[in-house]
């Protein structure tokens, strides 16, 4: 029954810098099933949005193997690689920056579909254009705008419609909804959870936003400074999670409900920053739980429960 | 929410959906500037002299022609602008001037626009030793006064209008490398650019399509610009005697000639620094025009 | 207090502002009114474009004209009609009295000058004290929010983002202003150090009794801190009342659906309910209730008249047509 489409195995990028290495992504390791979705959680600078782009290549990664469909695309040569592209797409957090000013939503649509050949009529292209359109919720009337004549909901929907355009089996979400207005952001949300259910796409959705990734992932890992702190199926990591810092980040989210008085777990401090970091666990210098072993090695993640990991010498 | 539904079928009737120009938001900008319309009807009406002088004036006789009964005549109504040493009316070497300076300045410019873009662009999408190296050697370049330059370059090839031409234009490289690599290094970290290697799109290509079209306002202001510069270096090497070979009627080498008789002629002076100077003048209005018509920030 | 405010520190009829631009006029603020008690907190609440942001610069008398056009029947500050103040006087209170803290921390600071210079400058400018006494008291600002004194002469960018909110937070305070508008001061911030500056807001502003607006789009932060909340759409306050009327006893249709789109931590499997359509163009109002074409509840008469804000009770009004219809109510979704 365990169907993994995707699993990333000791994925390491380090990035050099005029003051030493920075470890933006540091050993990690993780599986998908195949139409799932894994919420990859964590703040600005924990090395998350790295992961996703590491796993596409868009960066390469330093070390470790990317395993998509029995095949370790870190291996892969350029044009092996570009041929996989098709499979694996992104949408981007920013959708003012993700679209080309100077292209139409048509064209912008239509490169994936004229640049990987996979129709070269040019109206048959447009009429899958529009069938794109059609499938996100854009109006066929949008066709020949550019966008900076759309508001972010509508980019976001071309972002998506040029994710989609070649069919891919997985797609990483960096973000999708952080810049948008929240009455939009449901649309969004609502909108991949649909594509997701009709074509069986499997999601890696890289968010700070707890709430988001707990209404829309089958499982979370949460990232501290490049390192997994927690990995388990949504519903545990909600009703238990054991983490301190994941403990931390829960309590700190506002809920706009006045009948719940929650106590919150503030940390000291800000996050460290990641070049040349000490062995030791990378969240000691905030927690609030730290003991002196925690500063004398990097915790292992360990299971704890059945598919609930934690990378913390308290807790485990 | 009926009409609306109406609005959609109405169009979907129609189907043919109009693609919309930025060139109108440009005009409509640029129009606000009396400075730059006022370069770019100077601009245009250059253009035009250019284009129209060979119908005007018979090369040979008008121009080239020699007729040393009029020589050194003062500026009059049958010649407007004089005569020079040798009988020639200035005012008509000063219109067929205006094919040589243009000639040079845009060829010049179109030369270190292909060298200075495709070095530009490659050096800031690439980046690492290339770009290190390419940015070295265009330092260089910039540390010697571009005059010089050209005087090297011509005086290596040889005189004529086509080695003025390259030289001008190889000693005006070095700022579009610059410019080019700047915006560049804008535009390539926008999520666009990432978007498209994810599509599988090959460098080159998004080079081509998605970095340069980015860049191109940069571009084209810079390009004014420097046809501008361009023809004023191209005057200098005539004067220096190294630039179009007599007896054409270049600007620089008008003024050149025209030297020796400054005392009691001065008009065989003036009109062609004139021209020189209402040339560039008229470019750089519509070059700044342009600059402050494109330029983002401007715009809400 | 001697003077005659009738106890509110802030009292403002009729706001409009619009900012005519070549093409068009945007009608960004179309007519509100607000009234803010001492040492009470009022959550103003809407998306992009409801009009937050200008209405608390036209508060300060800070949006720049030309484009913008602020038409106001009254405005006082602490029971000071500031519509007739000249500028030399909105400077002495601005910033003393008034002062507002913006939303991103890495602009709002001026990268050459040491975050102690630019606290002291405004206590400087305003209490008349001398160099060393306003550094001084720089110090104090900074210990206040959690930063030790000795960092008064870094620079900017040697402080992270959060760090930064805090400076900007001490530069607001310094001259202990009476009302304080905060205008979404943690969105760009992590969620663990929004929760950290929140609480020391929260703090200063028990210790010091001062007044506030907070300007958010975020409906958690609203239940955490305000008191009060006033819903914005379109320029105009659909919803305002105290927390409790607002949040447990919701009337207006747009409040309803901003709650329904916030995915919910308790219930994963509750389908988020989103507002179709889009955010009406400021430059393009709809007639009538600008809500009504997203609105599910909205009727015929809903397009012909804007709906003025009424009073339900005393602590909290709307501006629905429809809201005391018999058959007509509200589908909040429970979020406990």
């Amino acid at each position: 029954m365990s169907d993994p489409i995707l699993e990333v195995r000791n994925l390491k990028k380090y990035f050099k810098t005029s003051r030493g290495m920075l470890h933006a992504v540091d050993d990690i390791s993780f599986t998908i099933e195949r139409g799932k979705t894994l919420g990859l959680v964590g703040e600005s600078g924990c090395g998350k949005s790295t992961t996703g782009r590491a796993i596409l290549r868009l960066i390469e990664p330093t070390s470790g193997e990317v395993i998509f469909e029995g095949v370790d695309i870190c291996k892969l040569s350029g044009e092996q690689m570009r041929k996989k592209r098709k499979d694996m797409q992104i949408i981007f957090q920013d959708p003012f920056s993700s679209l080309d000013p100077k292209k139409t939503v048509n064209q912008i649509i239509a490169e994936p579909i004229r640049e990987n050949r996979i129709i070269r009529d040019k109206h048959k292209r447009e009429d899958r254009v529009l069938e794109l359109m059609e499938t996100v919720g854009l109006a066929e009337r949008l066709i020949n705008t550019y966008p900076h004549e759309l508001d972010g909901g509508r980019r976001q929907r071309i972002g998506i419609a040029r994710a989609l355009a070649m069919e891919p089996k997985i797609i990483i979400c960096d973000e999708p909804v952080s810049a948008l207005d929240v009455s939009i952001q449901a649309q969004i949300l609502n909108l991949l959870k649909e594509l997701q259910e009709s074509m069986g796409l499997t999601y890696i959705f890289i968010t700070h936003d707890l709430a988001a990734v707990n209404h829309f992932s089958d499982d979370i890992t949460v990232m501290y400074l490049g390192k997994i702190v927690e990995k388990a199926p949504v519903e545990d990591l909600f009703t238990n999670p054991i983490h301190p810092y994941t403990r931390a980040l829960l309590s700190a989210i506002p809920v706009p409900d006045l009948s719940e008085k929650r106590r919150r777990i503030s940390l000291k401090g800000e996050i460290t920053s990641p070049v040349n970091l000490p062995d030791e666990c990378r969240f000691a210098p905030r927690c609030y739980e730290c003991i002196d072993r925690c500063r004398q090695g990097i915790p292992p993640l360990v299971e704890v429960a059945p598919n609930h990991f934690v990378s913390c010498f308290v807790h485990s | 929410m009926t009409t609306y539904t109406q609005v959609q079928k109405q169009q979907r009737a129609t189907k043919r959906y109009k693609k919309r120009s930025s060139f109108e938001e440009i005009w409509r900008q640029l129009r606000r500037n009396k400075g730059a319309i006022l370069g770019m009807i100077l601009v245009a009406v250059i253009v035009i002299i250019a284009l129209i002088s060979p119908l005007i004036y018979d090369y040979q006789k008008d121009i080239a022609g020699q007729n040393i009964k009029q020589r050194l005549q003062k500026p009059s109504a049958e010649h407007w602008f004089g005569t020079d040493e040798l009988g020639r009316d200035i005012f008509a070497r000063v219109l067929y001037g205006a094919r040589y300076s243009l000639a040079v300045g845009v060829v010049a410019v179109l030369v270190a626009l292909v060298i200075g873009v495709t070095l530009g662009a490659s050096a800031g999408y690439i980046g690492g030793t290339f770009e290190n190296i390419v940015m070295r050697v265009t330092d260089i370049f910039l540390a010697i006064p571009s005059v010089l330059m050209a005087i090297a370059v011509v005086s290596a090839l040889g005189k004529s209008t086509l080695n003025l031409m390259l030289a001008v234009g190889l000693a005006s490289t070095a700022p579009f490398v610059r410019v080019v690599r700047a915006s560049v290094l804008v535009v390539k970290d926008e999520e666009y650019i990432e978007a498209a290697r994810a599509i599988g799109m090959r460098p080159w290509k998004i080079i081509l399509v998605h970095i340069l079209p980015n860049c191109v306002s940069q571009i084209i202001v810079q390009a004014t610009l420097r046809v501008a510069s361009a023809i004023i270096s191209a005057a200098q090497l005539s004067f220096l005697g190294l630039g179009v070979p007599a007896p054409a009627p270049e600007w620089g080498s008008m003024l050149s000639s025209g030297r020796q008789y400054i005392r009691d002629h001065s008009y065989m002076t003036l009109f062609p620094g004139l021209a020189i100077m209402v040339t560039v003048l008229s470019l750089n209005l519509f070059g700044d025009g342009l600059r402050d018509a494109l330029d983002p920030k401007l715009k809400r | 207090m001697t003077k005659n405010n009738n106890g509110l520190i802030l009292e403002v009829n009729n706001l409009v502002v619009r900012y005519e631009t070549m093409d068009g006029i945007v009608r960004a603020v179309n007519g509100i009114d607000l009234k803010l008690g001492y040492k009470r907190t009022l959550g103003l609440v809407g998306e992009t474009g409801a009009g937050k942001t200008t209405t608390a610069l036209a508060l300060l008398r800070l949006v720049p004209d030309p484009p913008g056009i602020v038409e106001c029947e009254k405005l006082e500050i602490d029971g000071e009609n500031i519509l007739t103040f000249d500028s030399d006087k909105l400077d002495q209170i601005r910033g003393k009295d008034i002062s507002m803290i913006f939303q991103d921390p890495m602009t709002a600071l001026n990268p050459v000058y040491t975050v102690g210079e630019q606290i002291a400058e405004s206590i400087e400018l305003h209490e008349h004290v001398s160099k060393t006494e306003a550094l001084k008291r720089a110090g104090d600002m900074l210990e206040l929010v959690g930063i030790p004194r000795s960092r008064a002469n870094d620079y900017p960018h040697q402080f992270s983002g959060g760090m930064k909110q805090r400076v900007v937070i001490a530069i607001a305070l310094a001259c202990n202003p009476q009302l304080l508008l905060a205008d979404e001061p943690t969105t760009a911030l992590d969620v663990t150090i929004q929760a950290q500056v929140l609480e020391l807001m929260h703090e200063l502003k028990e210790k010091y009794n001062t007044s506030m607006i907070m300007i958010t789009h975020d409906l958690g932060i609203v239940a955490e801190i305000c008191d009060e909340v006033a819903v914005m759409y379109a320029g105009r306050i659909v919803e305002e009342g105290t927390l409790e009327k607002v949040f447990n006893h919701t009337k207006h249709p747009y409040t309803e659906g901003l709650f329904n789109s916030l995915p919910n931590v308790k219930d994963r499997k509750a389908k988020l309910k989103p507002i179709k359509g889009l955010m009406p163009d400021p430059m393009d109002l709809p007639p009538g209730c600008a809500f009504a074409p997203r609105c599910d509840y909205a009727t015929e008469a809903c397009t012909q008249k804007v709906p003025t804000l009424t009073s339900i009770d005393e602590a909290h009004r709307v501006a629905c047509i429809r809201y005391d219809e018999p058959d007509f109510h509200i589908e909040r979704r429970i979020l406990s």
